[in-house]
C-alpha cells in the first residue's frame, strides 16, 4: 500500500552495471576524508523502479490526461515536439563551461536559438532588451525587482516601498521581501480592479515600484493602468508587470507600449513547455530604456562575424543564475513560439479568452459572480451561497470535480474573494471538455442542495481520499526511517 | 491553427452562448489607445521544418569532442530508465501537487528524494528542491542570517564554485549584509586566517568539499569552532563525492547545498538542473520551498502531503521564508530514478571509479615534465594542472586533438593564468586517457 522504494529494498540488487573501470586502483583517501559507512539507497533490480514508478505515475492527474482549469497557472497543452528537439545531442550534451572558457565557436547554434528567442520576446511585449537566464516566474521577479533596487541606488533615491495590489500573487510581496522592501497593499474596487484613489493616497517618493498582474487576478483588464504607470512614473517608482496572465493578451496589448519598465514572463505558462509537476519552468525578464543597464550578467551579442557573449554593463546586478538559466526550457519555448508563428499566437489569446467567456456565461447563473462583465482568459466565481446556505465549500466543489476526472479550478485565491473558484481553461480545451466540465460544475451544485453531506468524503476513486494536513504538519514525517 | 480545436461551428455556439457576434467583442474593455503599437512575428512553420530548424542550430554546436571538462557540471552516465520514466507524460505534464489526491506519484517521488537526500547528506530534512546549486548556496545564506537571529556577517570561502559565489553576493546585496571572502591558500581553506575570523558577529561559513580544485579537506574542527560562537556551518559539495567522502552530517555541518545535474539529468548547456538544500531538523522552519510528508486519509490510508506551507509565499506573502514557489521537480524525479537504479553499493562504486580514474589521468600526466599537479590536498574526480602556455593556447591545441580539455581558471579567479582544471568521469576509458595524455604530451 503505497510502499516507498526503501520497503521494496532487497539487499544485494542492482539496478545497473556500470561502465568497467579497466584499471587498477588508487591508493584509498585517509579514513578521517571518508564516509563511516555507505549512504542508504534502496537495492532494486531496473524492472523494479520501472514498475514502481510507472505505477507512482498513475497516480497523477496530467494535462495529457486531464482537463485543468486551474486559474492562474495557463495549464495548456504541452506539444510533443518539443520533446524530439530537447533530445538532440547538440542540445541536451552541450556543456555550459565553453561559456566560461569562451569558446563562442563550440556553441554558435546555442546563441543563435537565444537571440532568436529575445527578438521574439522583445516583440511580443514591446520591451527593448530581455535577460533569459531567470529559472522560474518567482526567480524573474526577484531579477527584476533587483534591478529596480538597482536603478534607485544608482539614482540615490531613498525607496522603501513596493505597492501591490490585494489581489496579487502570492510570490510579489515575497519577491519584495527578498530585496529588502516593505510591501503597502492596495485593495480593490467593486471592479475588481486596483482602487484609484487608494493607489494615489499609497503613492509618495519613497515607493520604488509598483508591481501589477495584467490582466488581473480576477481575469480583467484593469483601463486605468496607462494613468496608474503615469502617476507613478512621476514619483520615479518604475512600474512592473507580473507576466503570469500573458496569454490573455498576446497580440493585443503590449506591456513596453503602455509604459511598464520590466516584466517578467511565465514560459512555462504562455508558451507550453511541460510544467513537470512542478518545474522547471523560466521567467525571462524585460525591460525598458531605464533599466538596460542593470541586466543580470550573460547576455548575447551578434556581429557579422557571428554570436557572441554579451559584456555586462558596470551597473549590472549581477548573476541570478549559473549559465542562461533552464536553457532547454528556453529551447522549448522558441519551438512553440515558430510553430505557432505571429497568427497562431494572436488566436491563442482570442481563444483562451472566447473559452474562459463561454464558461462564465455558463455558470454565472449557478454560483456567485462577483464580476459579470466579460472576462479574459480566466473567470472568477464564488461558492459564498453555496457555503452560507448549505455548507458546502469552494473546496469541496474542487474535491467533487476530482472524481469526474477533472483537475480542481484554483480556490480560495485570488484572496479577495471570498470561497473562490477561479477558472482557466486555456485555449488548447475542446468545447466539449468545456461541456463537460460546466455540466459537472452544476451537477456539483444540486448534490449541494440535496446531500451536502455528500462532500465530506469526496473523491472516493483516487488512491487517497482527502489526507490530514494538520497530522502531516503536527507528526512530521518527510524522509523514510526504518 | 495549431493546437487550437474550434471549429467554426465551435466559435459561433460558443458566441451564441456568450450573446456576441465576435470574439474580438470580449476585448471591448482595452481601450483603442492601448493596443500593440507592432506585433511583428515570423508566420507559423509545420512541425516538420521546426524540427529541421533546430536540428540544424544543434549542428553548430560542438559535442563531438571527448571531454574532461568539468567544474561543477559533468558527463556522468545516465541510465535508459531515467528518460523513460520520467517523460512519462503523466509525471512531465503535471502540475504542482497541491490537490493530493490528485498528485500521490508526484509526492511520494519527491518524498522518497528527500529521504535519498538526507541518506546522502546526513541531514535530517530537505526540501524538493531549488533551482541549481548556485540559488541553493544563496538561500543557505539567508537560512544562516535567520538561524543567527539576524547577524550580518557570512564568510565564503574562495574554494566554493566561483559563478555560486557570483549569484550569492547578488542574492546578498539587498539586504544589510556582509559578504566576507576568505582566500584560498594554494589549493585549500585557510585554516589559520578562518579561525582567526570566527567570532560572534558570524552567522556562517560556506565552504565547498572537495572544492572548485578538486581538493578535499577535513572541516572537524572548523565547525567545531564555529559552533562554539553559535555560527552556521553551511557545506556545499558535487554529489557524487558523497558516494565515498564524508557526509555533511558526520562532520556536523547545520546546512548542506549541492547541484543536482551530476545525479541523471543532461548538461543541456547549463539547465535546466537542480538545486539541493539540505538542513538539520531544527532548522526545519527556515528551510524555503516545498517539503513533503507523510499522513493519513480520511479512512487511515498512508498519504503524501505538501507541508509545514505555512513558510511558503502563497501563504506567507512578504513573511515567507523566501520567494520561490517552484521546484525543479523533474529534474529531482530523475534524481530519484537515477539514485534507485544505482542504489547503496552501485553509487559508491560509481564514486570510487570516479575516484580511480581521476586519480590514474593525475599520475600519468604528472609524468610530464613540464606540467605540474596544482593541488597539495588529496582530489576526487578533478585537479588543476599548470602549463608552461597558456590556458587559452592549451584548450585550442586540445580542441584540434580532439579534447574539450578543461576549464580555464583565469576567467573565473585572479592569478590563475596557465591553469586548467581537468575532470573525469566513469565515461573515460583507459584508452581515451591515454590518448588524452599522448595529445597533452606531444603539444607541450
Amino acid at each position: 500500500m503505497n510502499s516507498t522504494l526503501f520497503e521494496k529494498s532487497h539487499n544485494g540488487r542492482s539496478g545497473i552495471n556500470i561502465p568497467k573501470q579497466g584499471l587498477a586502483d588508487a591508493p584509498s583517501l585517509d579514513s578521517s576524508l571518508l564516509r563511516s559507512a555507505k549512504a542508504e539507497l534502496p537495492e532494486l533490480s531496473e524492472f523494479d523502479v520501472v514498475r514502481h514508478f510507472t505505477r507512482l505515475s498513475n497516480k497523477n492527474f496530467s494535462i495529457d490526461a486531464n482537463f485543468y482549469p486551474l486559474g492562474s497557472c495557463t495549464m495548456k497543452y504541452n506539444p510533443k515536439i518539443q520533446e524530439r528537439v530537447g533530445g538532440l545531442e547538440g542540445l541536451a550534451n552541450l556543456h555550459p563551461h565553453h561559456i566560461t572558457n569562451n569558446k563562442t565557436s563550440l556553441v554558435q547554434g546555442a546563441l543563435k536559438s537565444l537571440k532568436i528567442l529575445e527578438d521574439n520576446l522583445k516583440e511580443i511585449t514591446g520591451m527593448k532588451a530581455f535577460t533569459l537566464t531567470p529559472q522560474a516566474g518567482a526567480h524573474g521577479e526577484m531579477t527584476g525587482v533587483m534591478m529596480i533596487g538597482a536603478y534607485h541606488k544608482k539614482k540615490g533615491n531613498n525607496k522603501r516601498y513596493v505597492i501591490v495590489p490585494d489581489s496579487s500573487h502570492g510570490t510579489n510581496p515575497a519577491t519584495a521581501a527578498m530585496v529588502d522592501y516593505d510591501v503597502i497593499t492596495v485593495k480593490s474596487n467593486k471592479d475588481g480592479s486596483m482602487d484609484l484613489e487608494s493607489f494615489k493616497d499609497a503613492m509618495s517618493e519613497e515607493v520604488a515600484a509598483v508591481m501589477m498582474t495584467v490582466p488581473n487576478t480576477l481575469g480583467l483588464f484593469n483601463p486605468a493602468i496607462k494613468e496608474i504607470c503615469d502617476i507613478a512614473h512621476a514619483h520615479d517608482a518604475l512600474m512592473y508587470y507580473d507576466g503570469a496572465n500573458m496569454n490573455a493578451i498576446m497580440g493585443v496589448i503590449r506591456p513596453g507600449d503602455i509604459g511598464f519598465d520590466v516584466i517578467h514572463l511565465n514560459l512555462h505558462k504562455t508558451f507550453a513547455t511541460p510544467h513537470g509537476g512542478g518545474g522547471p519552468g523560466a521567467g525571462p525578464v524585460g525591460v525598458g530604456e531605464r533599466l538596460i543597464e542593470f541586466l543580470p550578467d550573460l547576455t548575447v551579442d551578434f556581429n557579422e562575424e557571428g554570436y557572441f557573449f554579451g559584456t555586462p554593463s558596470q551597473y549590472t546586478i549581477g548573476k541570478v543564475s549559473p549559465f542562461f538559466g533552464n536553457y532547454m526550457v528556453l529551447v522549448k519555448a522558441l519551438v512553440y513560439m515558430q510553430t505557432l508563428g505571429r497568427e497562431g499566437m494572436i488566436n491563442a489569446s482570442r481563444k483562451a479568452v472566447l473559452n474562459a467567456n463561454y464558461i462564465l456565461s455558463k455558470l454565472k447563473d449557478h454560483f456567485d459572480a462577483p464580476f459579470k462583465q466579460y472576462c479574459m482568459h480566466e473567470c472568477v466565481l464564488s461558492a459564498e451561497t453555496l457555503t452560507k446556505e448549505h455548507g458546502v465549500r469552494a473546496m469541496d466543489i474542487a474535491k467533487y470535480l476530482l472524481d469526474f476526472g477533472l483537475h480542481a479550478p484554483t480556490v480560495y485565491f485570488p484572496l479577495i474573494v471570498k470561497e473562490s473558484i477561479m477558472i482557466e481553461p486555456t485555449e488548447t480545451e475542446n468545447i466539449d471538455t468545456i461541456d463537460y466540465f460546466c455540466q459537472k460544475m452544476i451537477d456539483a451544485v444540486e448534490l449541494a442542495k440535496n446531500d451536502a453531506e455528500a462532500f465530506k468524503t469526496l473523491p472516493i476513486t483516487l488512491p487517497i481520499s482527502r489526507p490530514d494536513e494538520t497530522k502531516a504538519a503536527r507528526s512530521l514525517n518527510i524522509r523514510w526511517q526504518a | 491553427m495549431p493546437y487550437t480545436p474550434h471549429t467554426q461551428n465551435d466559435v459561433q455556439r460558443m458566441c451564441a452562448q456568450i450573446g456576441i457576434k465576435d470574439e474580438t467583442e470580449l476585448f471591448q474593455s482595452i481601450p483603442n489607445e492601448l493596443r500593440a503599437k507592432s506585433f511583428d512575428l515570423e508566420e507559423g512553420l509545420s512541425e516538420f521544418e521546426v524540427f529541421e530548424n533546430f536540428k540544424n542550430l544543434a549542428s553548430q554546436n560542438d559535442t563531438s569532442k571527448i571531454s574532461f571538462l568539468g567544474g561543477g557540471y559533468y558527463d556522468h552516465i545516465i541510465p535508459t530508465a531515467v528518460d523513460a520514466l520520467s517523460t512519462r507524460s503523466e509525471f512531465y505534464t503535471a502540475y504542482t501537487p497541491y490537490q493530493a489526491e490528485a498528485s500521490q506519484g508526484t509526492l511520494q517521488a519527491l518524498y522518497e528524494y528527500q529521504t535519498m537526500i538526507c541518506n546522502l547528506t546526513g541531514m535530517e530534512a530537505t526540501n524538493a528542491s531549488m533551482y541549481d546549486g548556485g540559488t541553493a548556496i544563496a538561500e543557505a545564506a539567508l537560512m544562516a542570517v535567520r538561524i543567527s537571529k539576524k547577524r550580518k556577517k557570512i564568510i565564503v570561502d574562495s574554494g566554493v564554485n566561483p559563478i555560486y559565489i557570483k549569484i550569492l553576493k547578488t542574492y546578498l546585496a539587498y539586504h544589510d549584509l556582509e559578504v566576507i571572502s576568505l582566500e584560498v591558500k594554494h589549493d585549500g581553506t585557510d585554516k589559520e586566517t578562518l579561525l582567526s575570523m570566527i567570532d560572534e558577529s558570524i552567522a556562517g561559513y560556506i565552504f565547498q568539499n572537495p572544492n572548485f580544485f578538486g581538493s578535499i579537506e577535513d572541516y572537524s574542527e572548523i565547525i567545531k569552532a564555529l559552533h562554539n560562537v553559535k555560527a552556521v556551518a553551511i557545506m556545499s559539495s558535487y554529489p557524487i563525492a558523497l558516494g565515498i567522502l564524508k557526509s555533511a552530517g558526520e562532520i556536523d555541518a547545520d546546512i548542506y547545498c549541492g547541484d543536482g545535474q551530476s545525479l541523471g539529468n543532461y548538461l543541456g548547456f547549463g539547465g535546466p538542473s537542480f538545486g539541493i538544500l539540505a538542513c538539520k531538523e531544527k532548522y526545519i522552519r527556515n528551510l524555503p520551498g516545498r517539503i513533503v510528508g507523510i499522513t493519513e486519509d480520511r479512512v487511515g490510508k498512508r498519504s503524501y502531503v505538501l507541508t509545514l506551507q505555512a513558510r511558503e509565499q502563497h501563504i506567507r506573502r512578504d513573511k515567507a521564508t523566501s520567494n520561490i514557489c517552484s521546484n525543479q521537480n523533474l529534474m529531482a524525479l530523475r534524481a530519484t530514478i537515477f539514485l534507485s537504479l544505482l542504489g547503496k553499493e552501485g553509487f559508491e562504486k560509481l564514486a570510487l571509479q570516479n575516484y580511480n580514474k581521476s586519480e590514474y589521468l593525475k599520475t600519468e600526466i604528472a609524468k610530464i615534465d613540464s606540467i605540474k599537479i596544482y593541488n597539495q590536498n588529496p582530489t576526487f574526480n578533478e585537479f588543476v594542472i599548470e602549463l608552461p602556455i597558456s590556458a587559452t593556447q592549451f584548450i585550442d591545441k586540445m580542441e584540434e586533438k580532439g579534447f574539450f580539455a578543461g576549464l580555464k581558471l583565469e576567467t573565473l579567479l585572479e592569478n590563475f593564468q596557465n591553469r586548467v582544471l581537468v575532470s573525469t568521469t566513469e565515461k573515460r576509458t583507459k584508452a581515451q586517457i591515454d590518448s588524452f595524455v599522448a595529445s597533452v604530451r606531444e603539444i607541450i
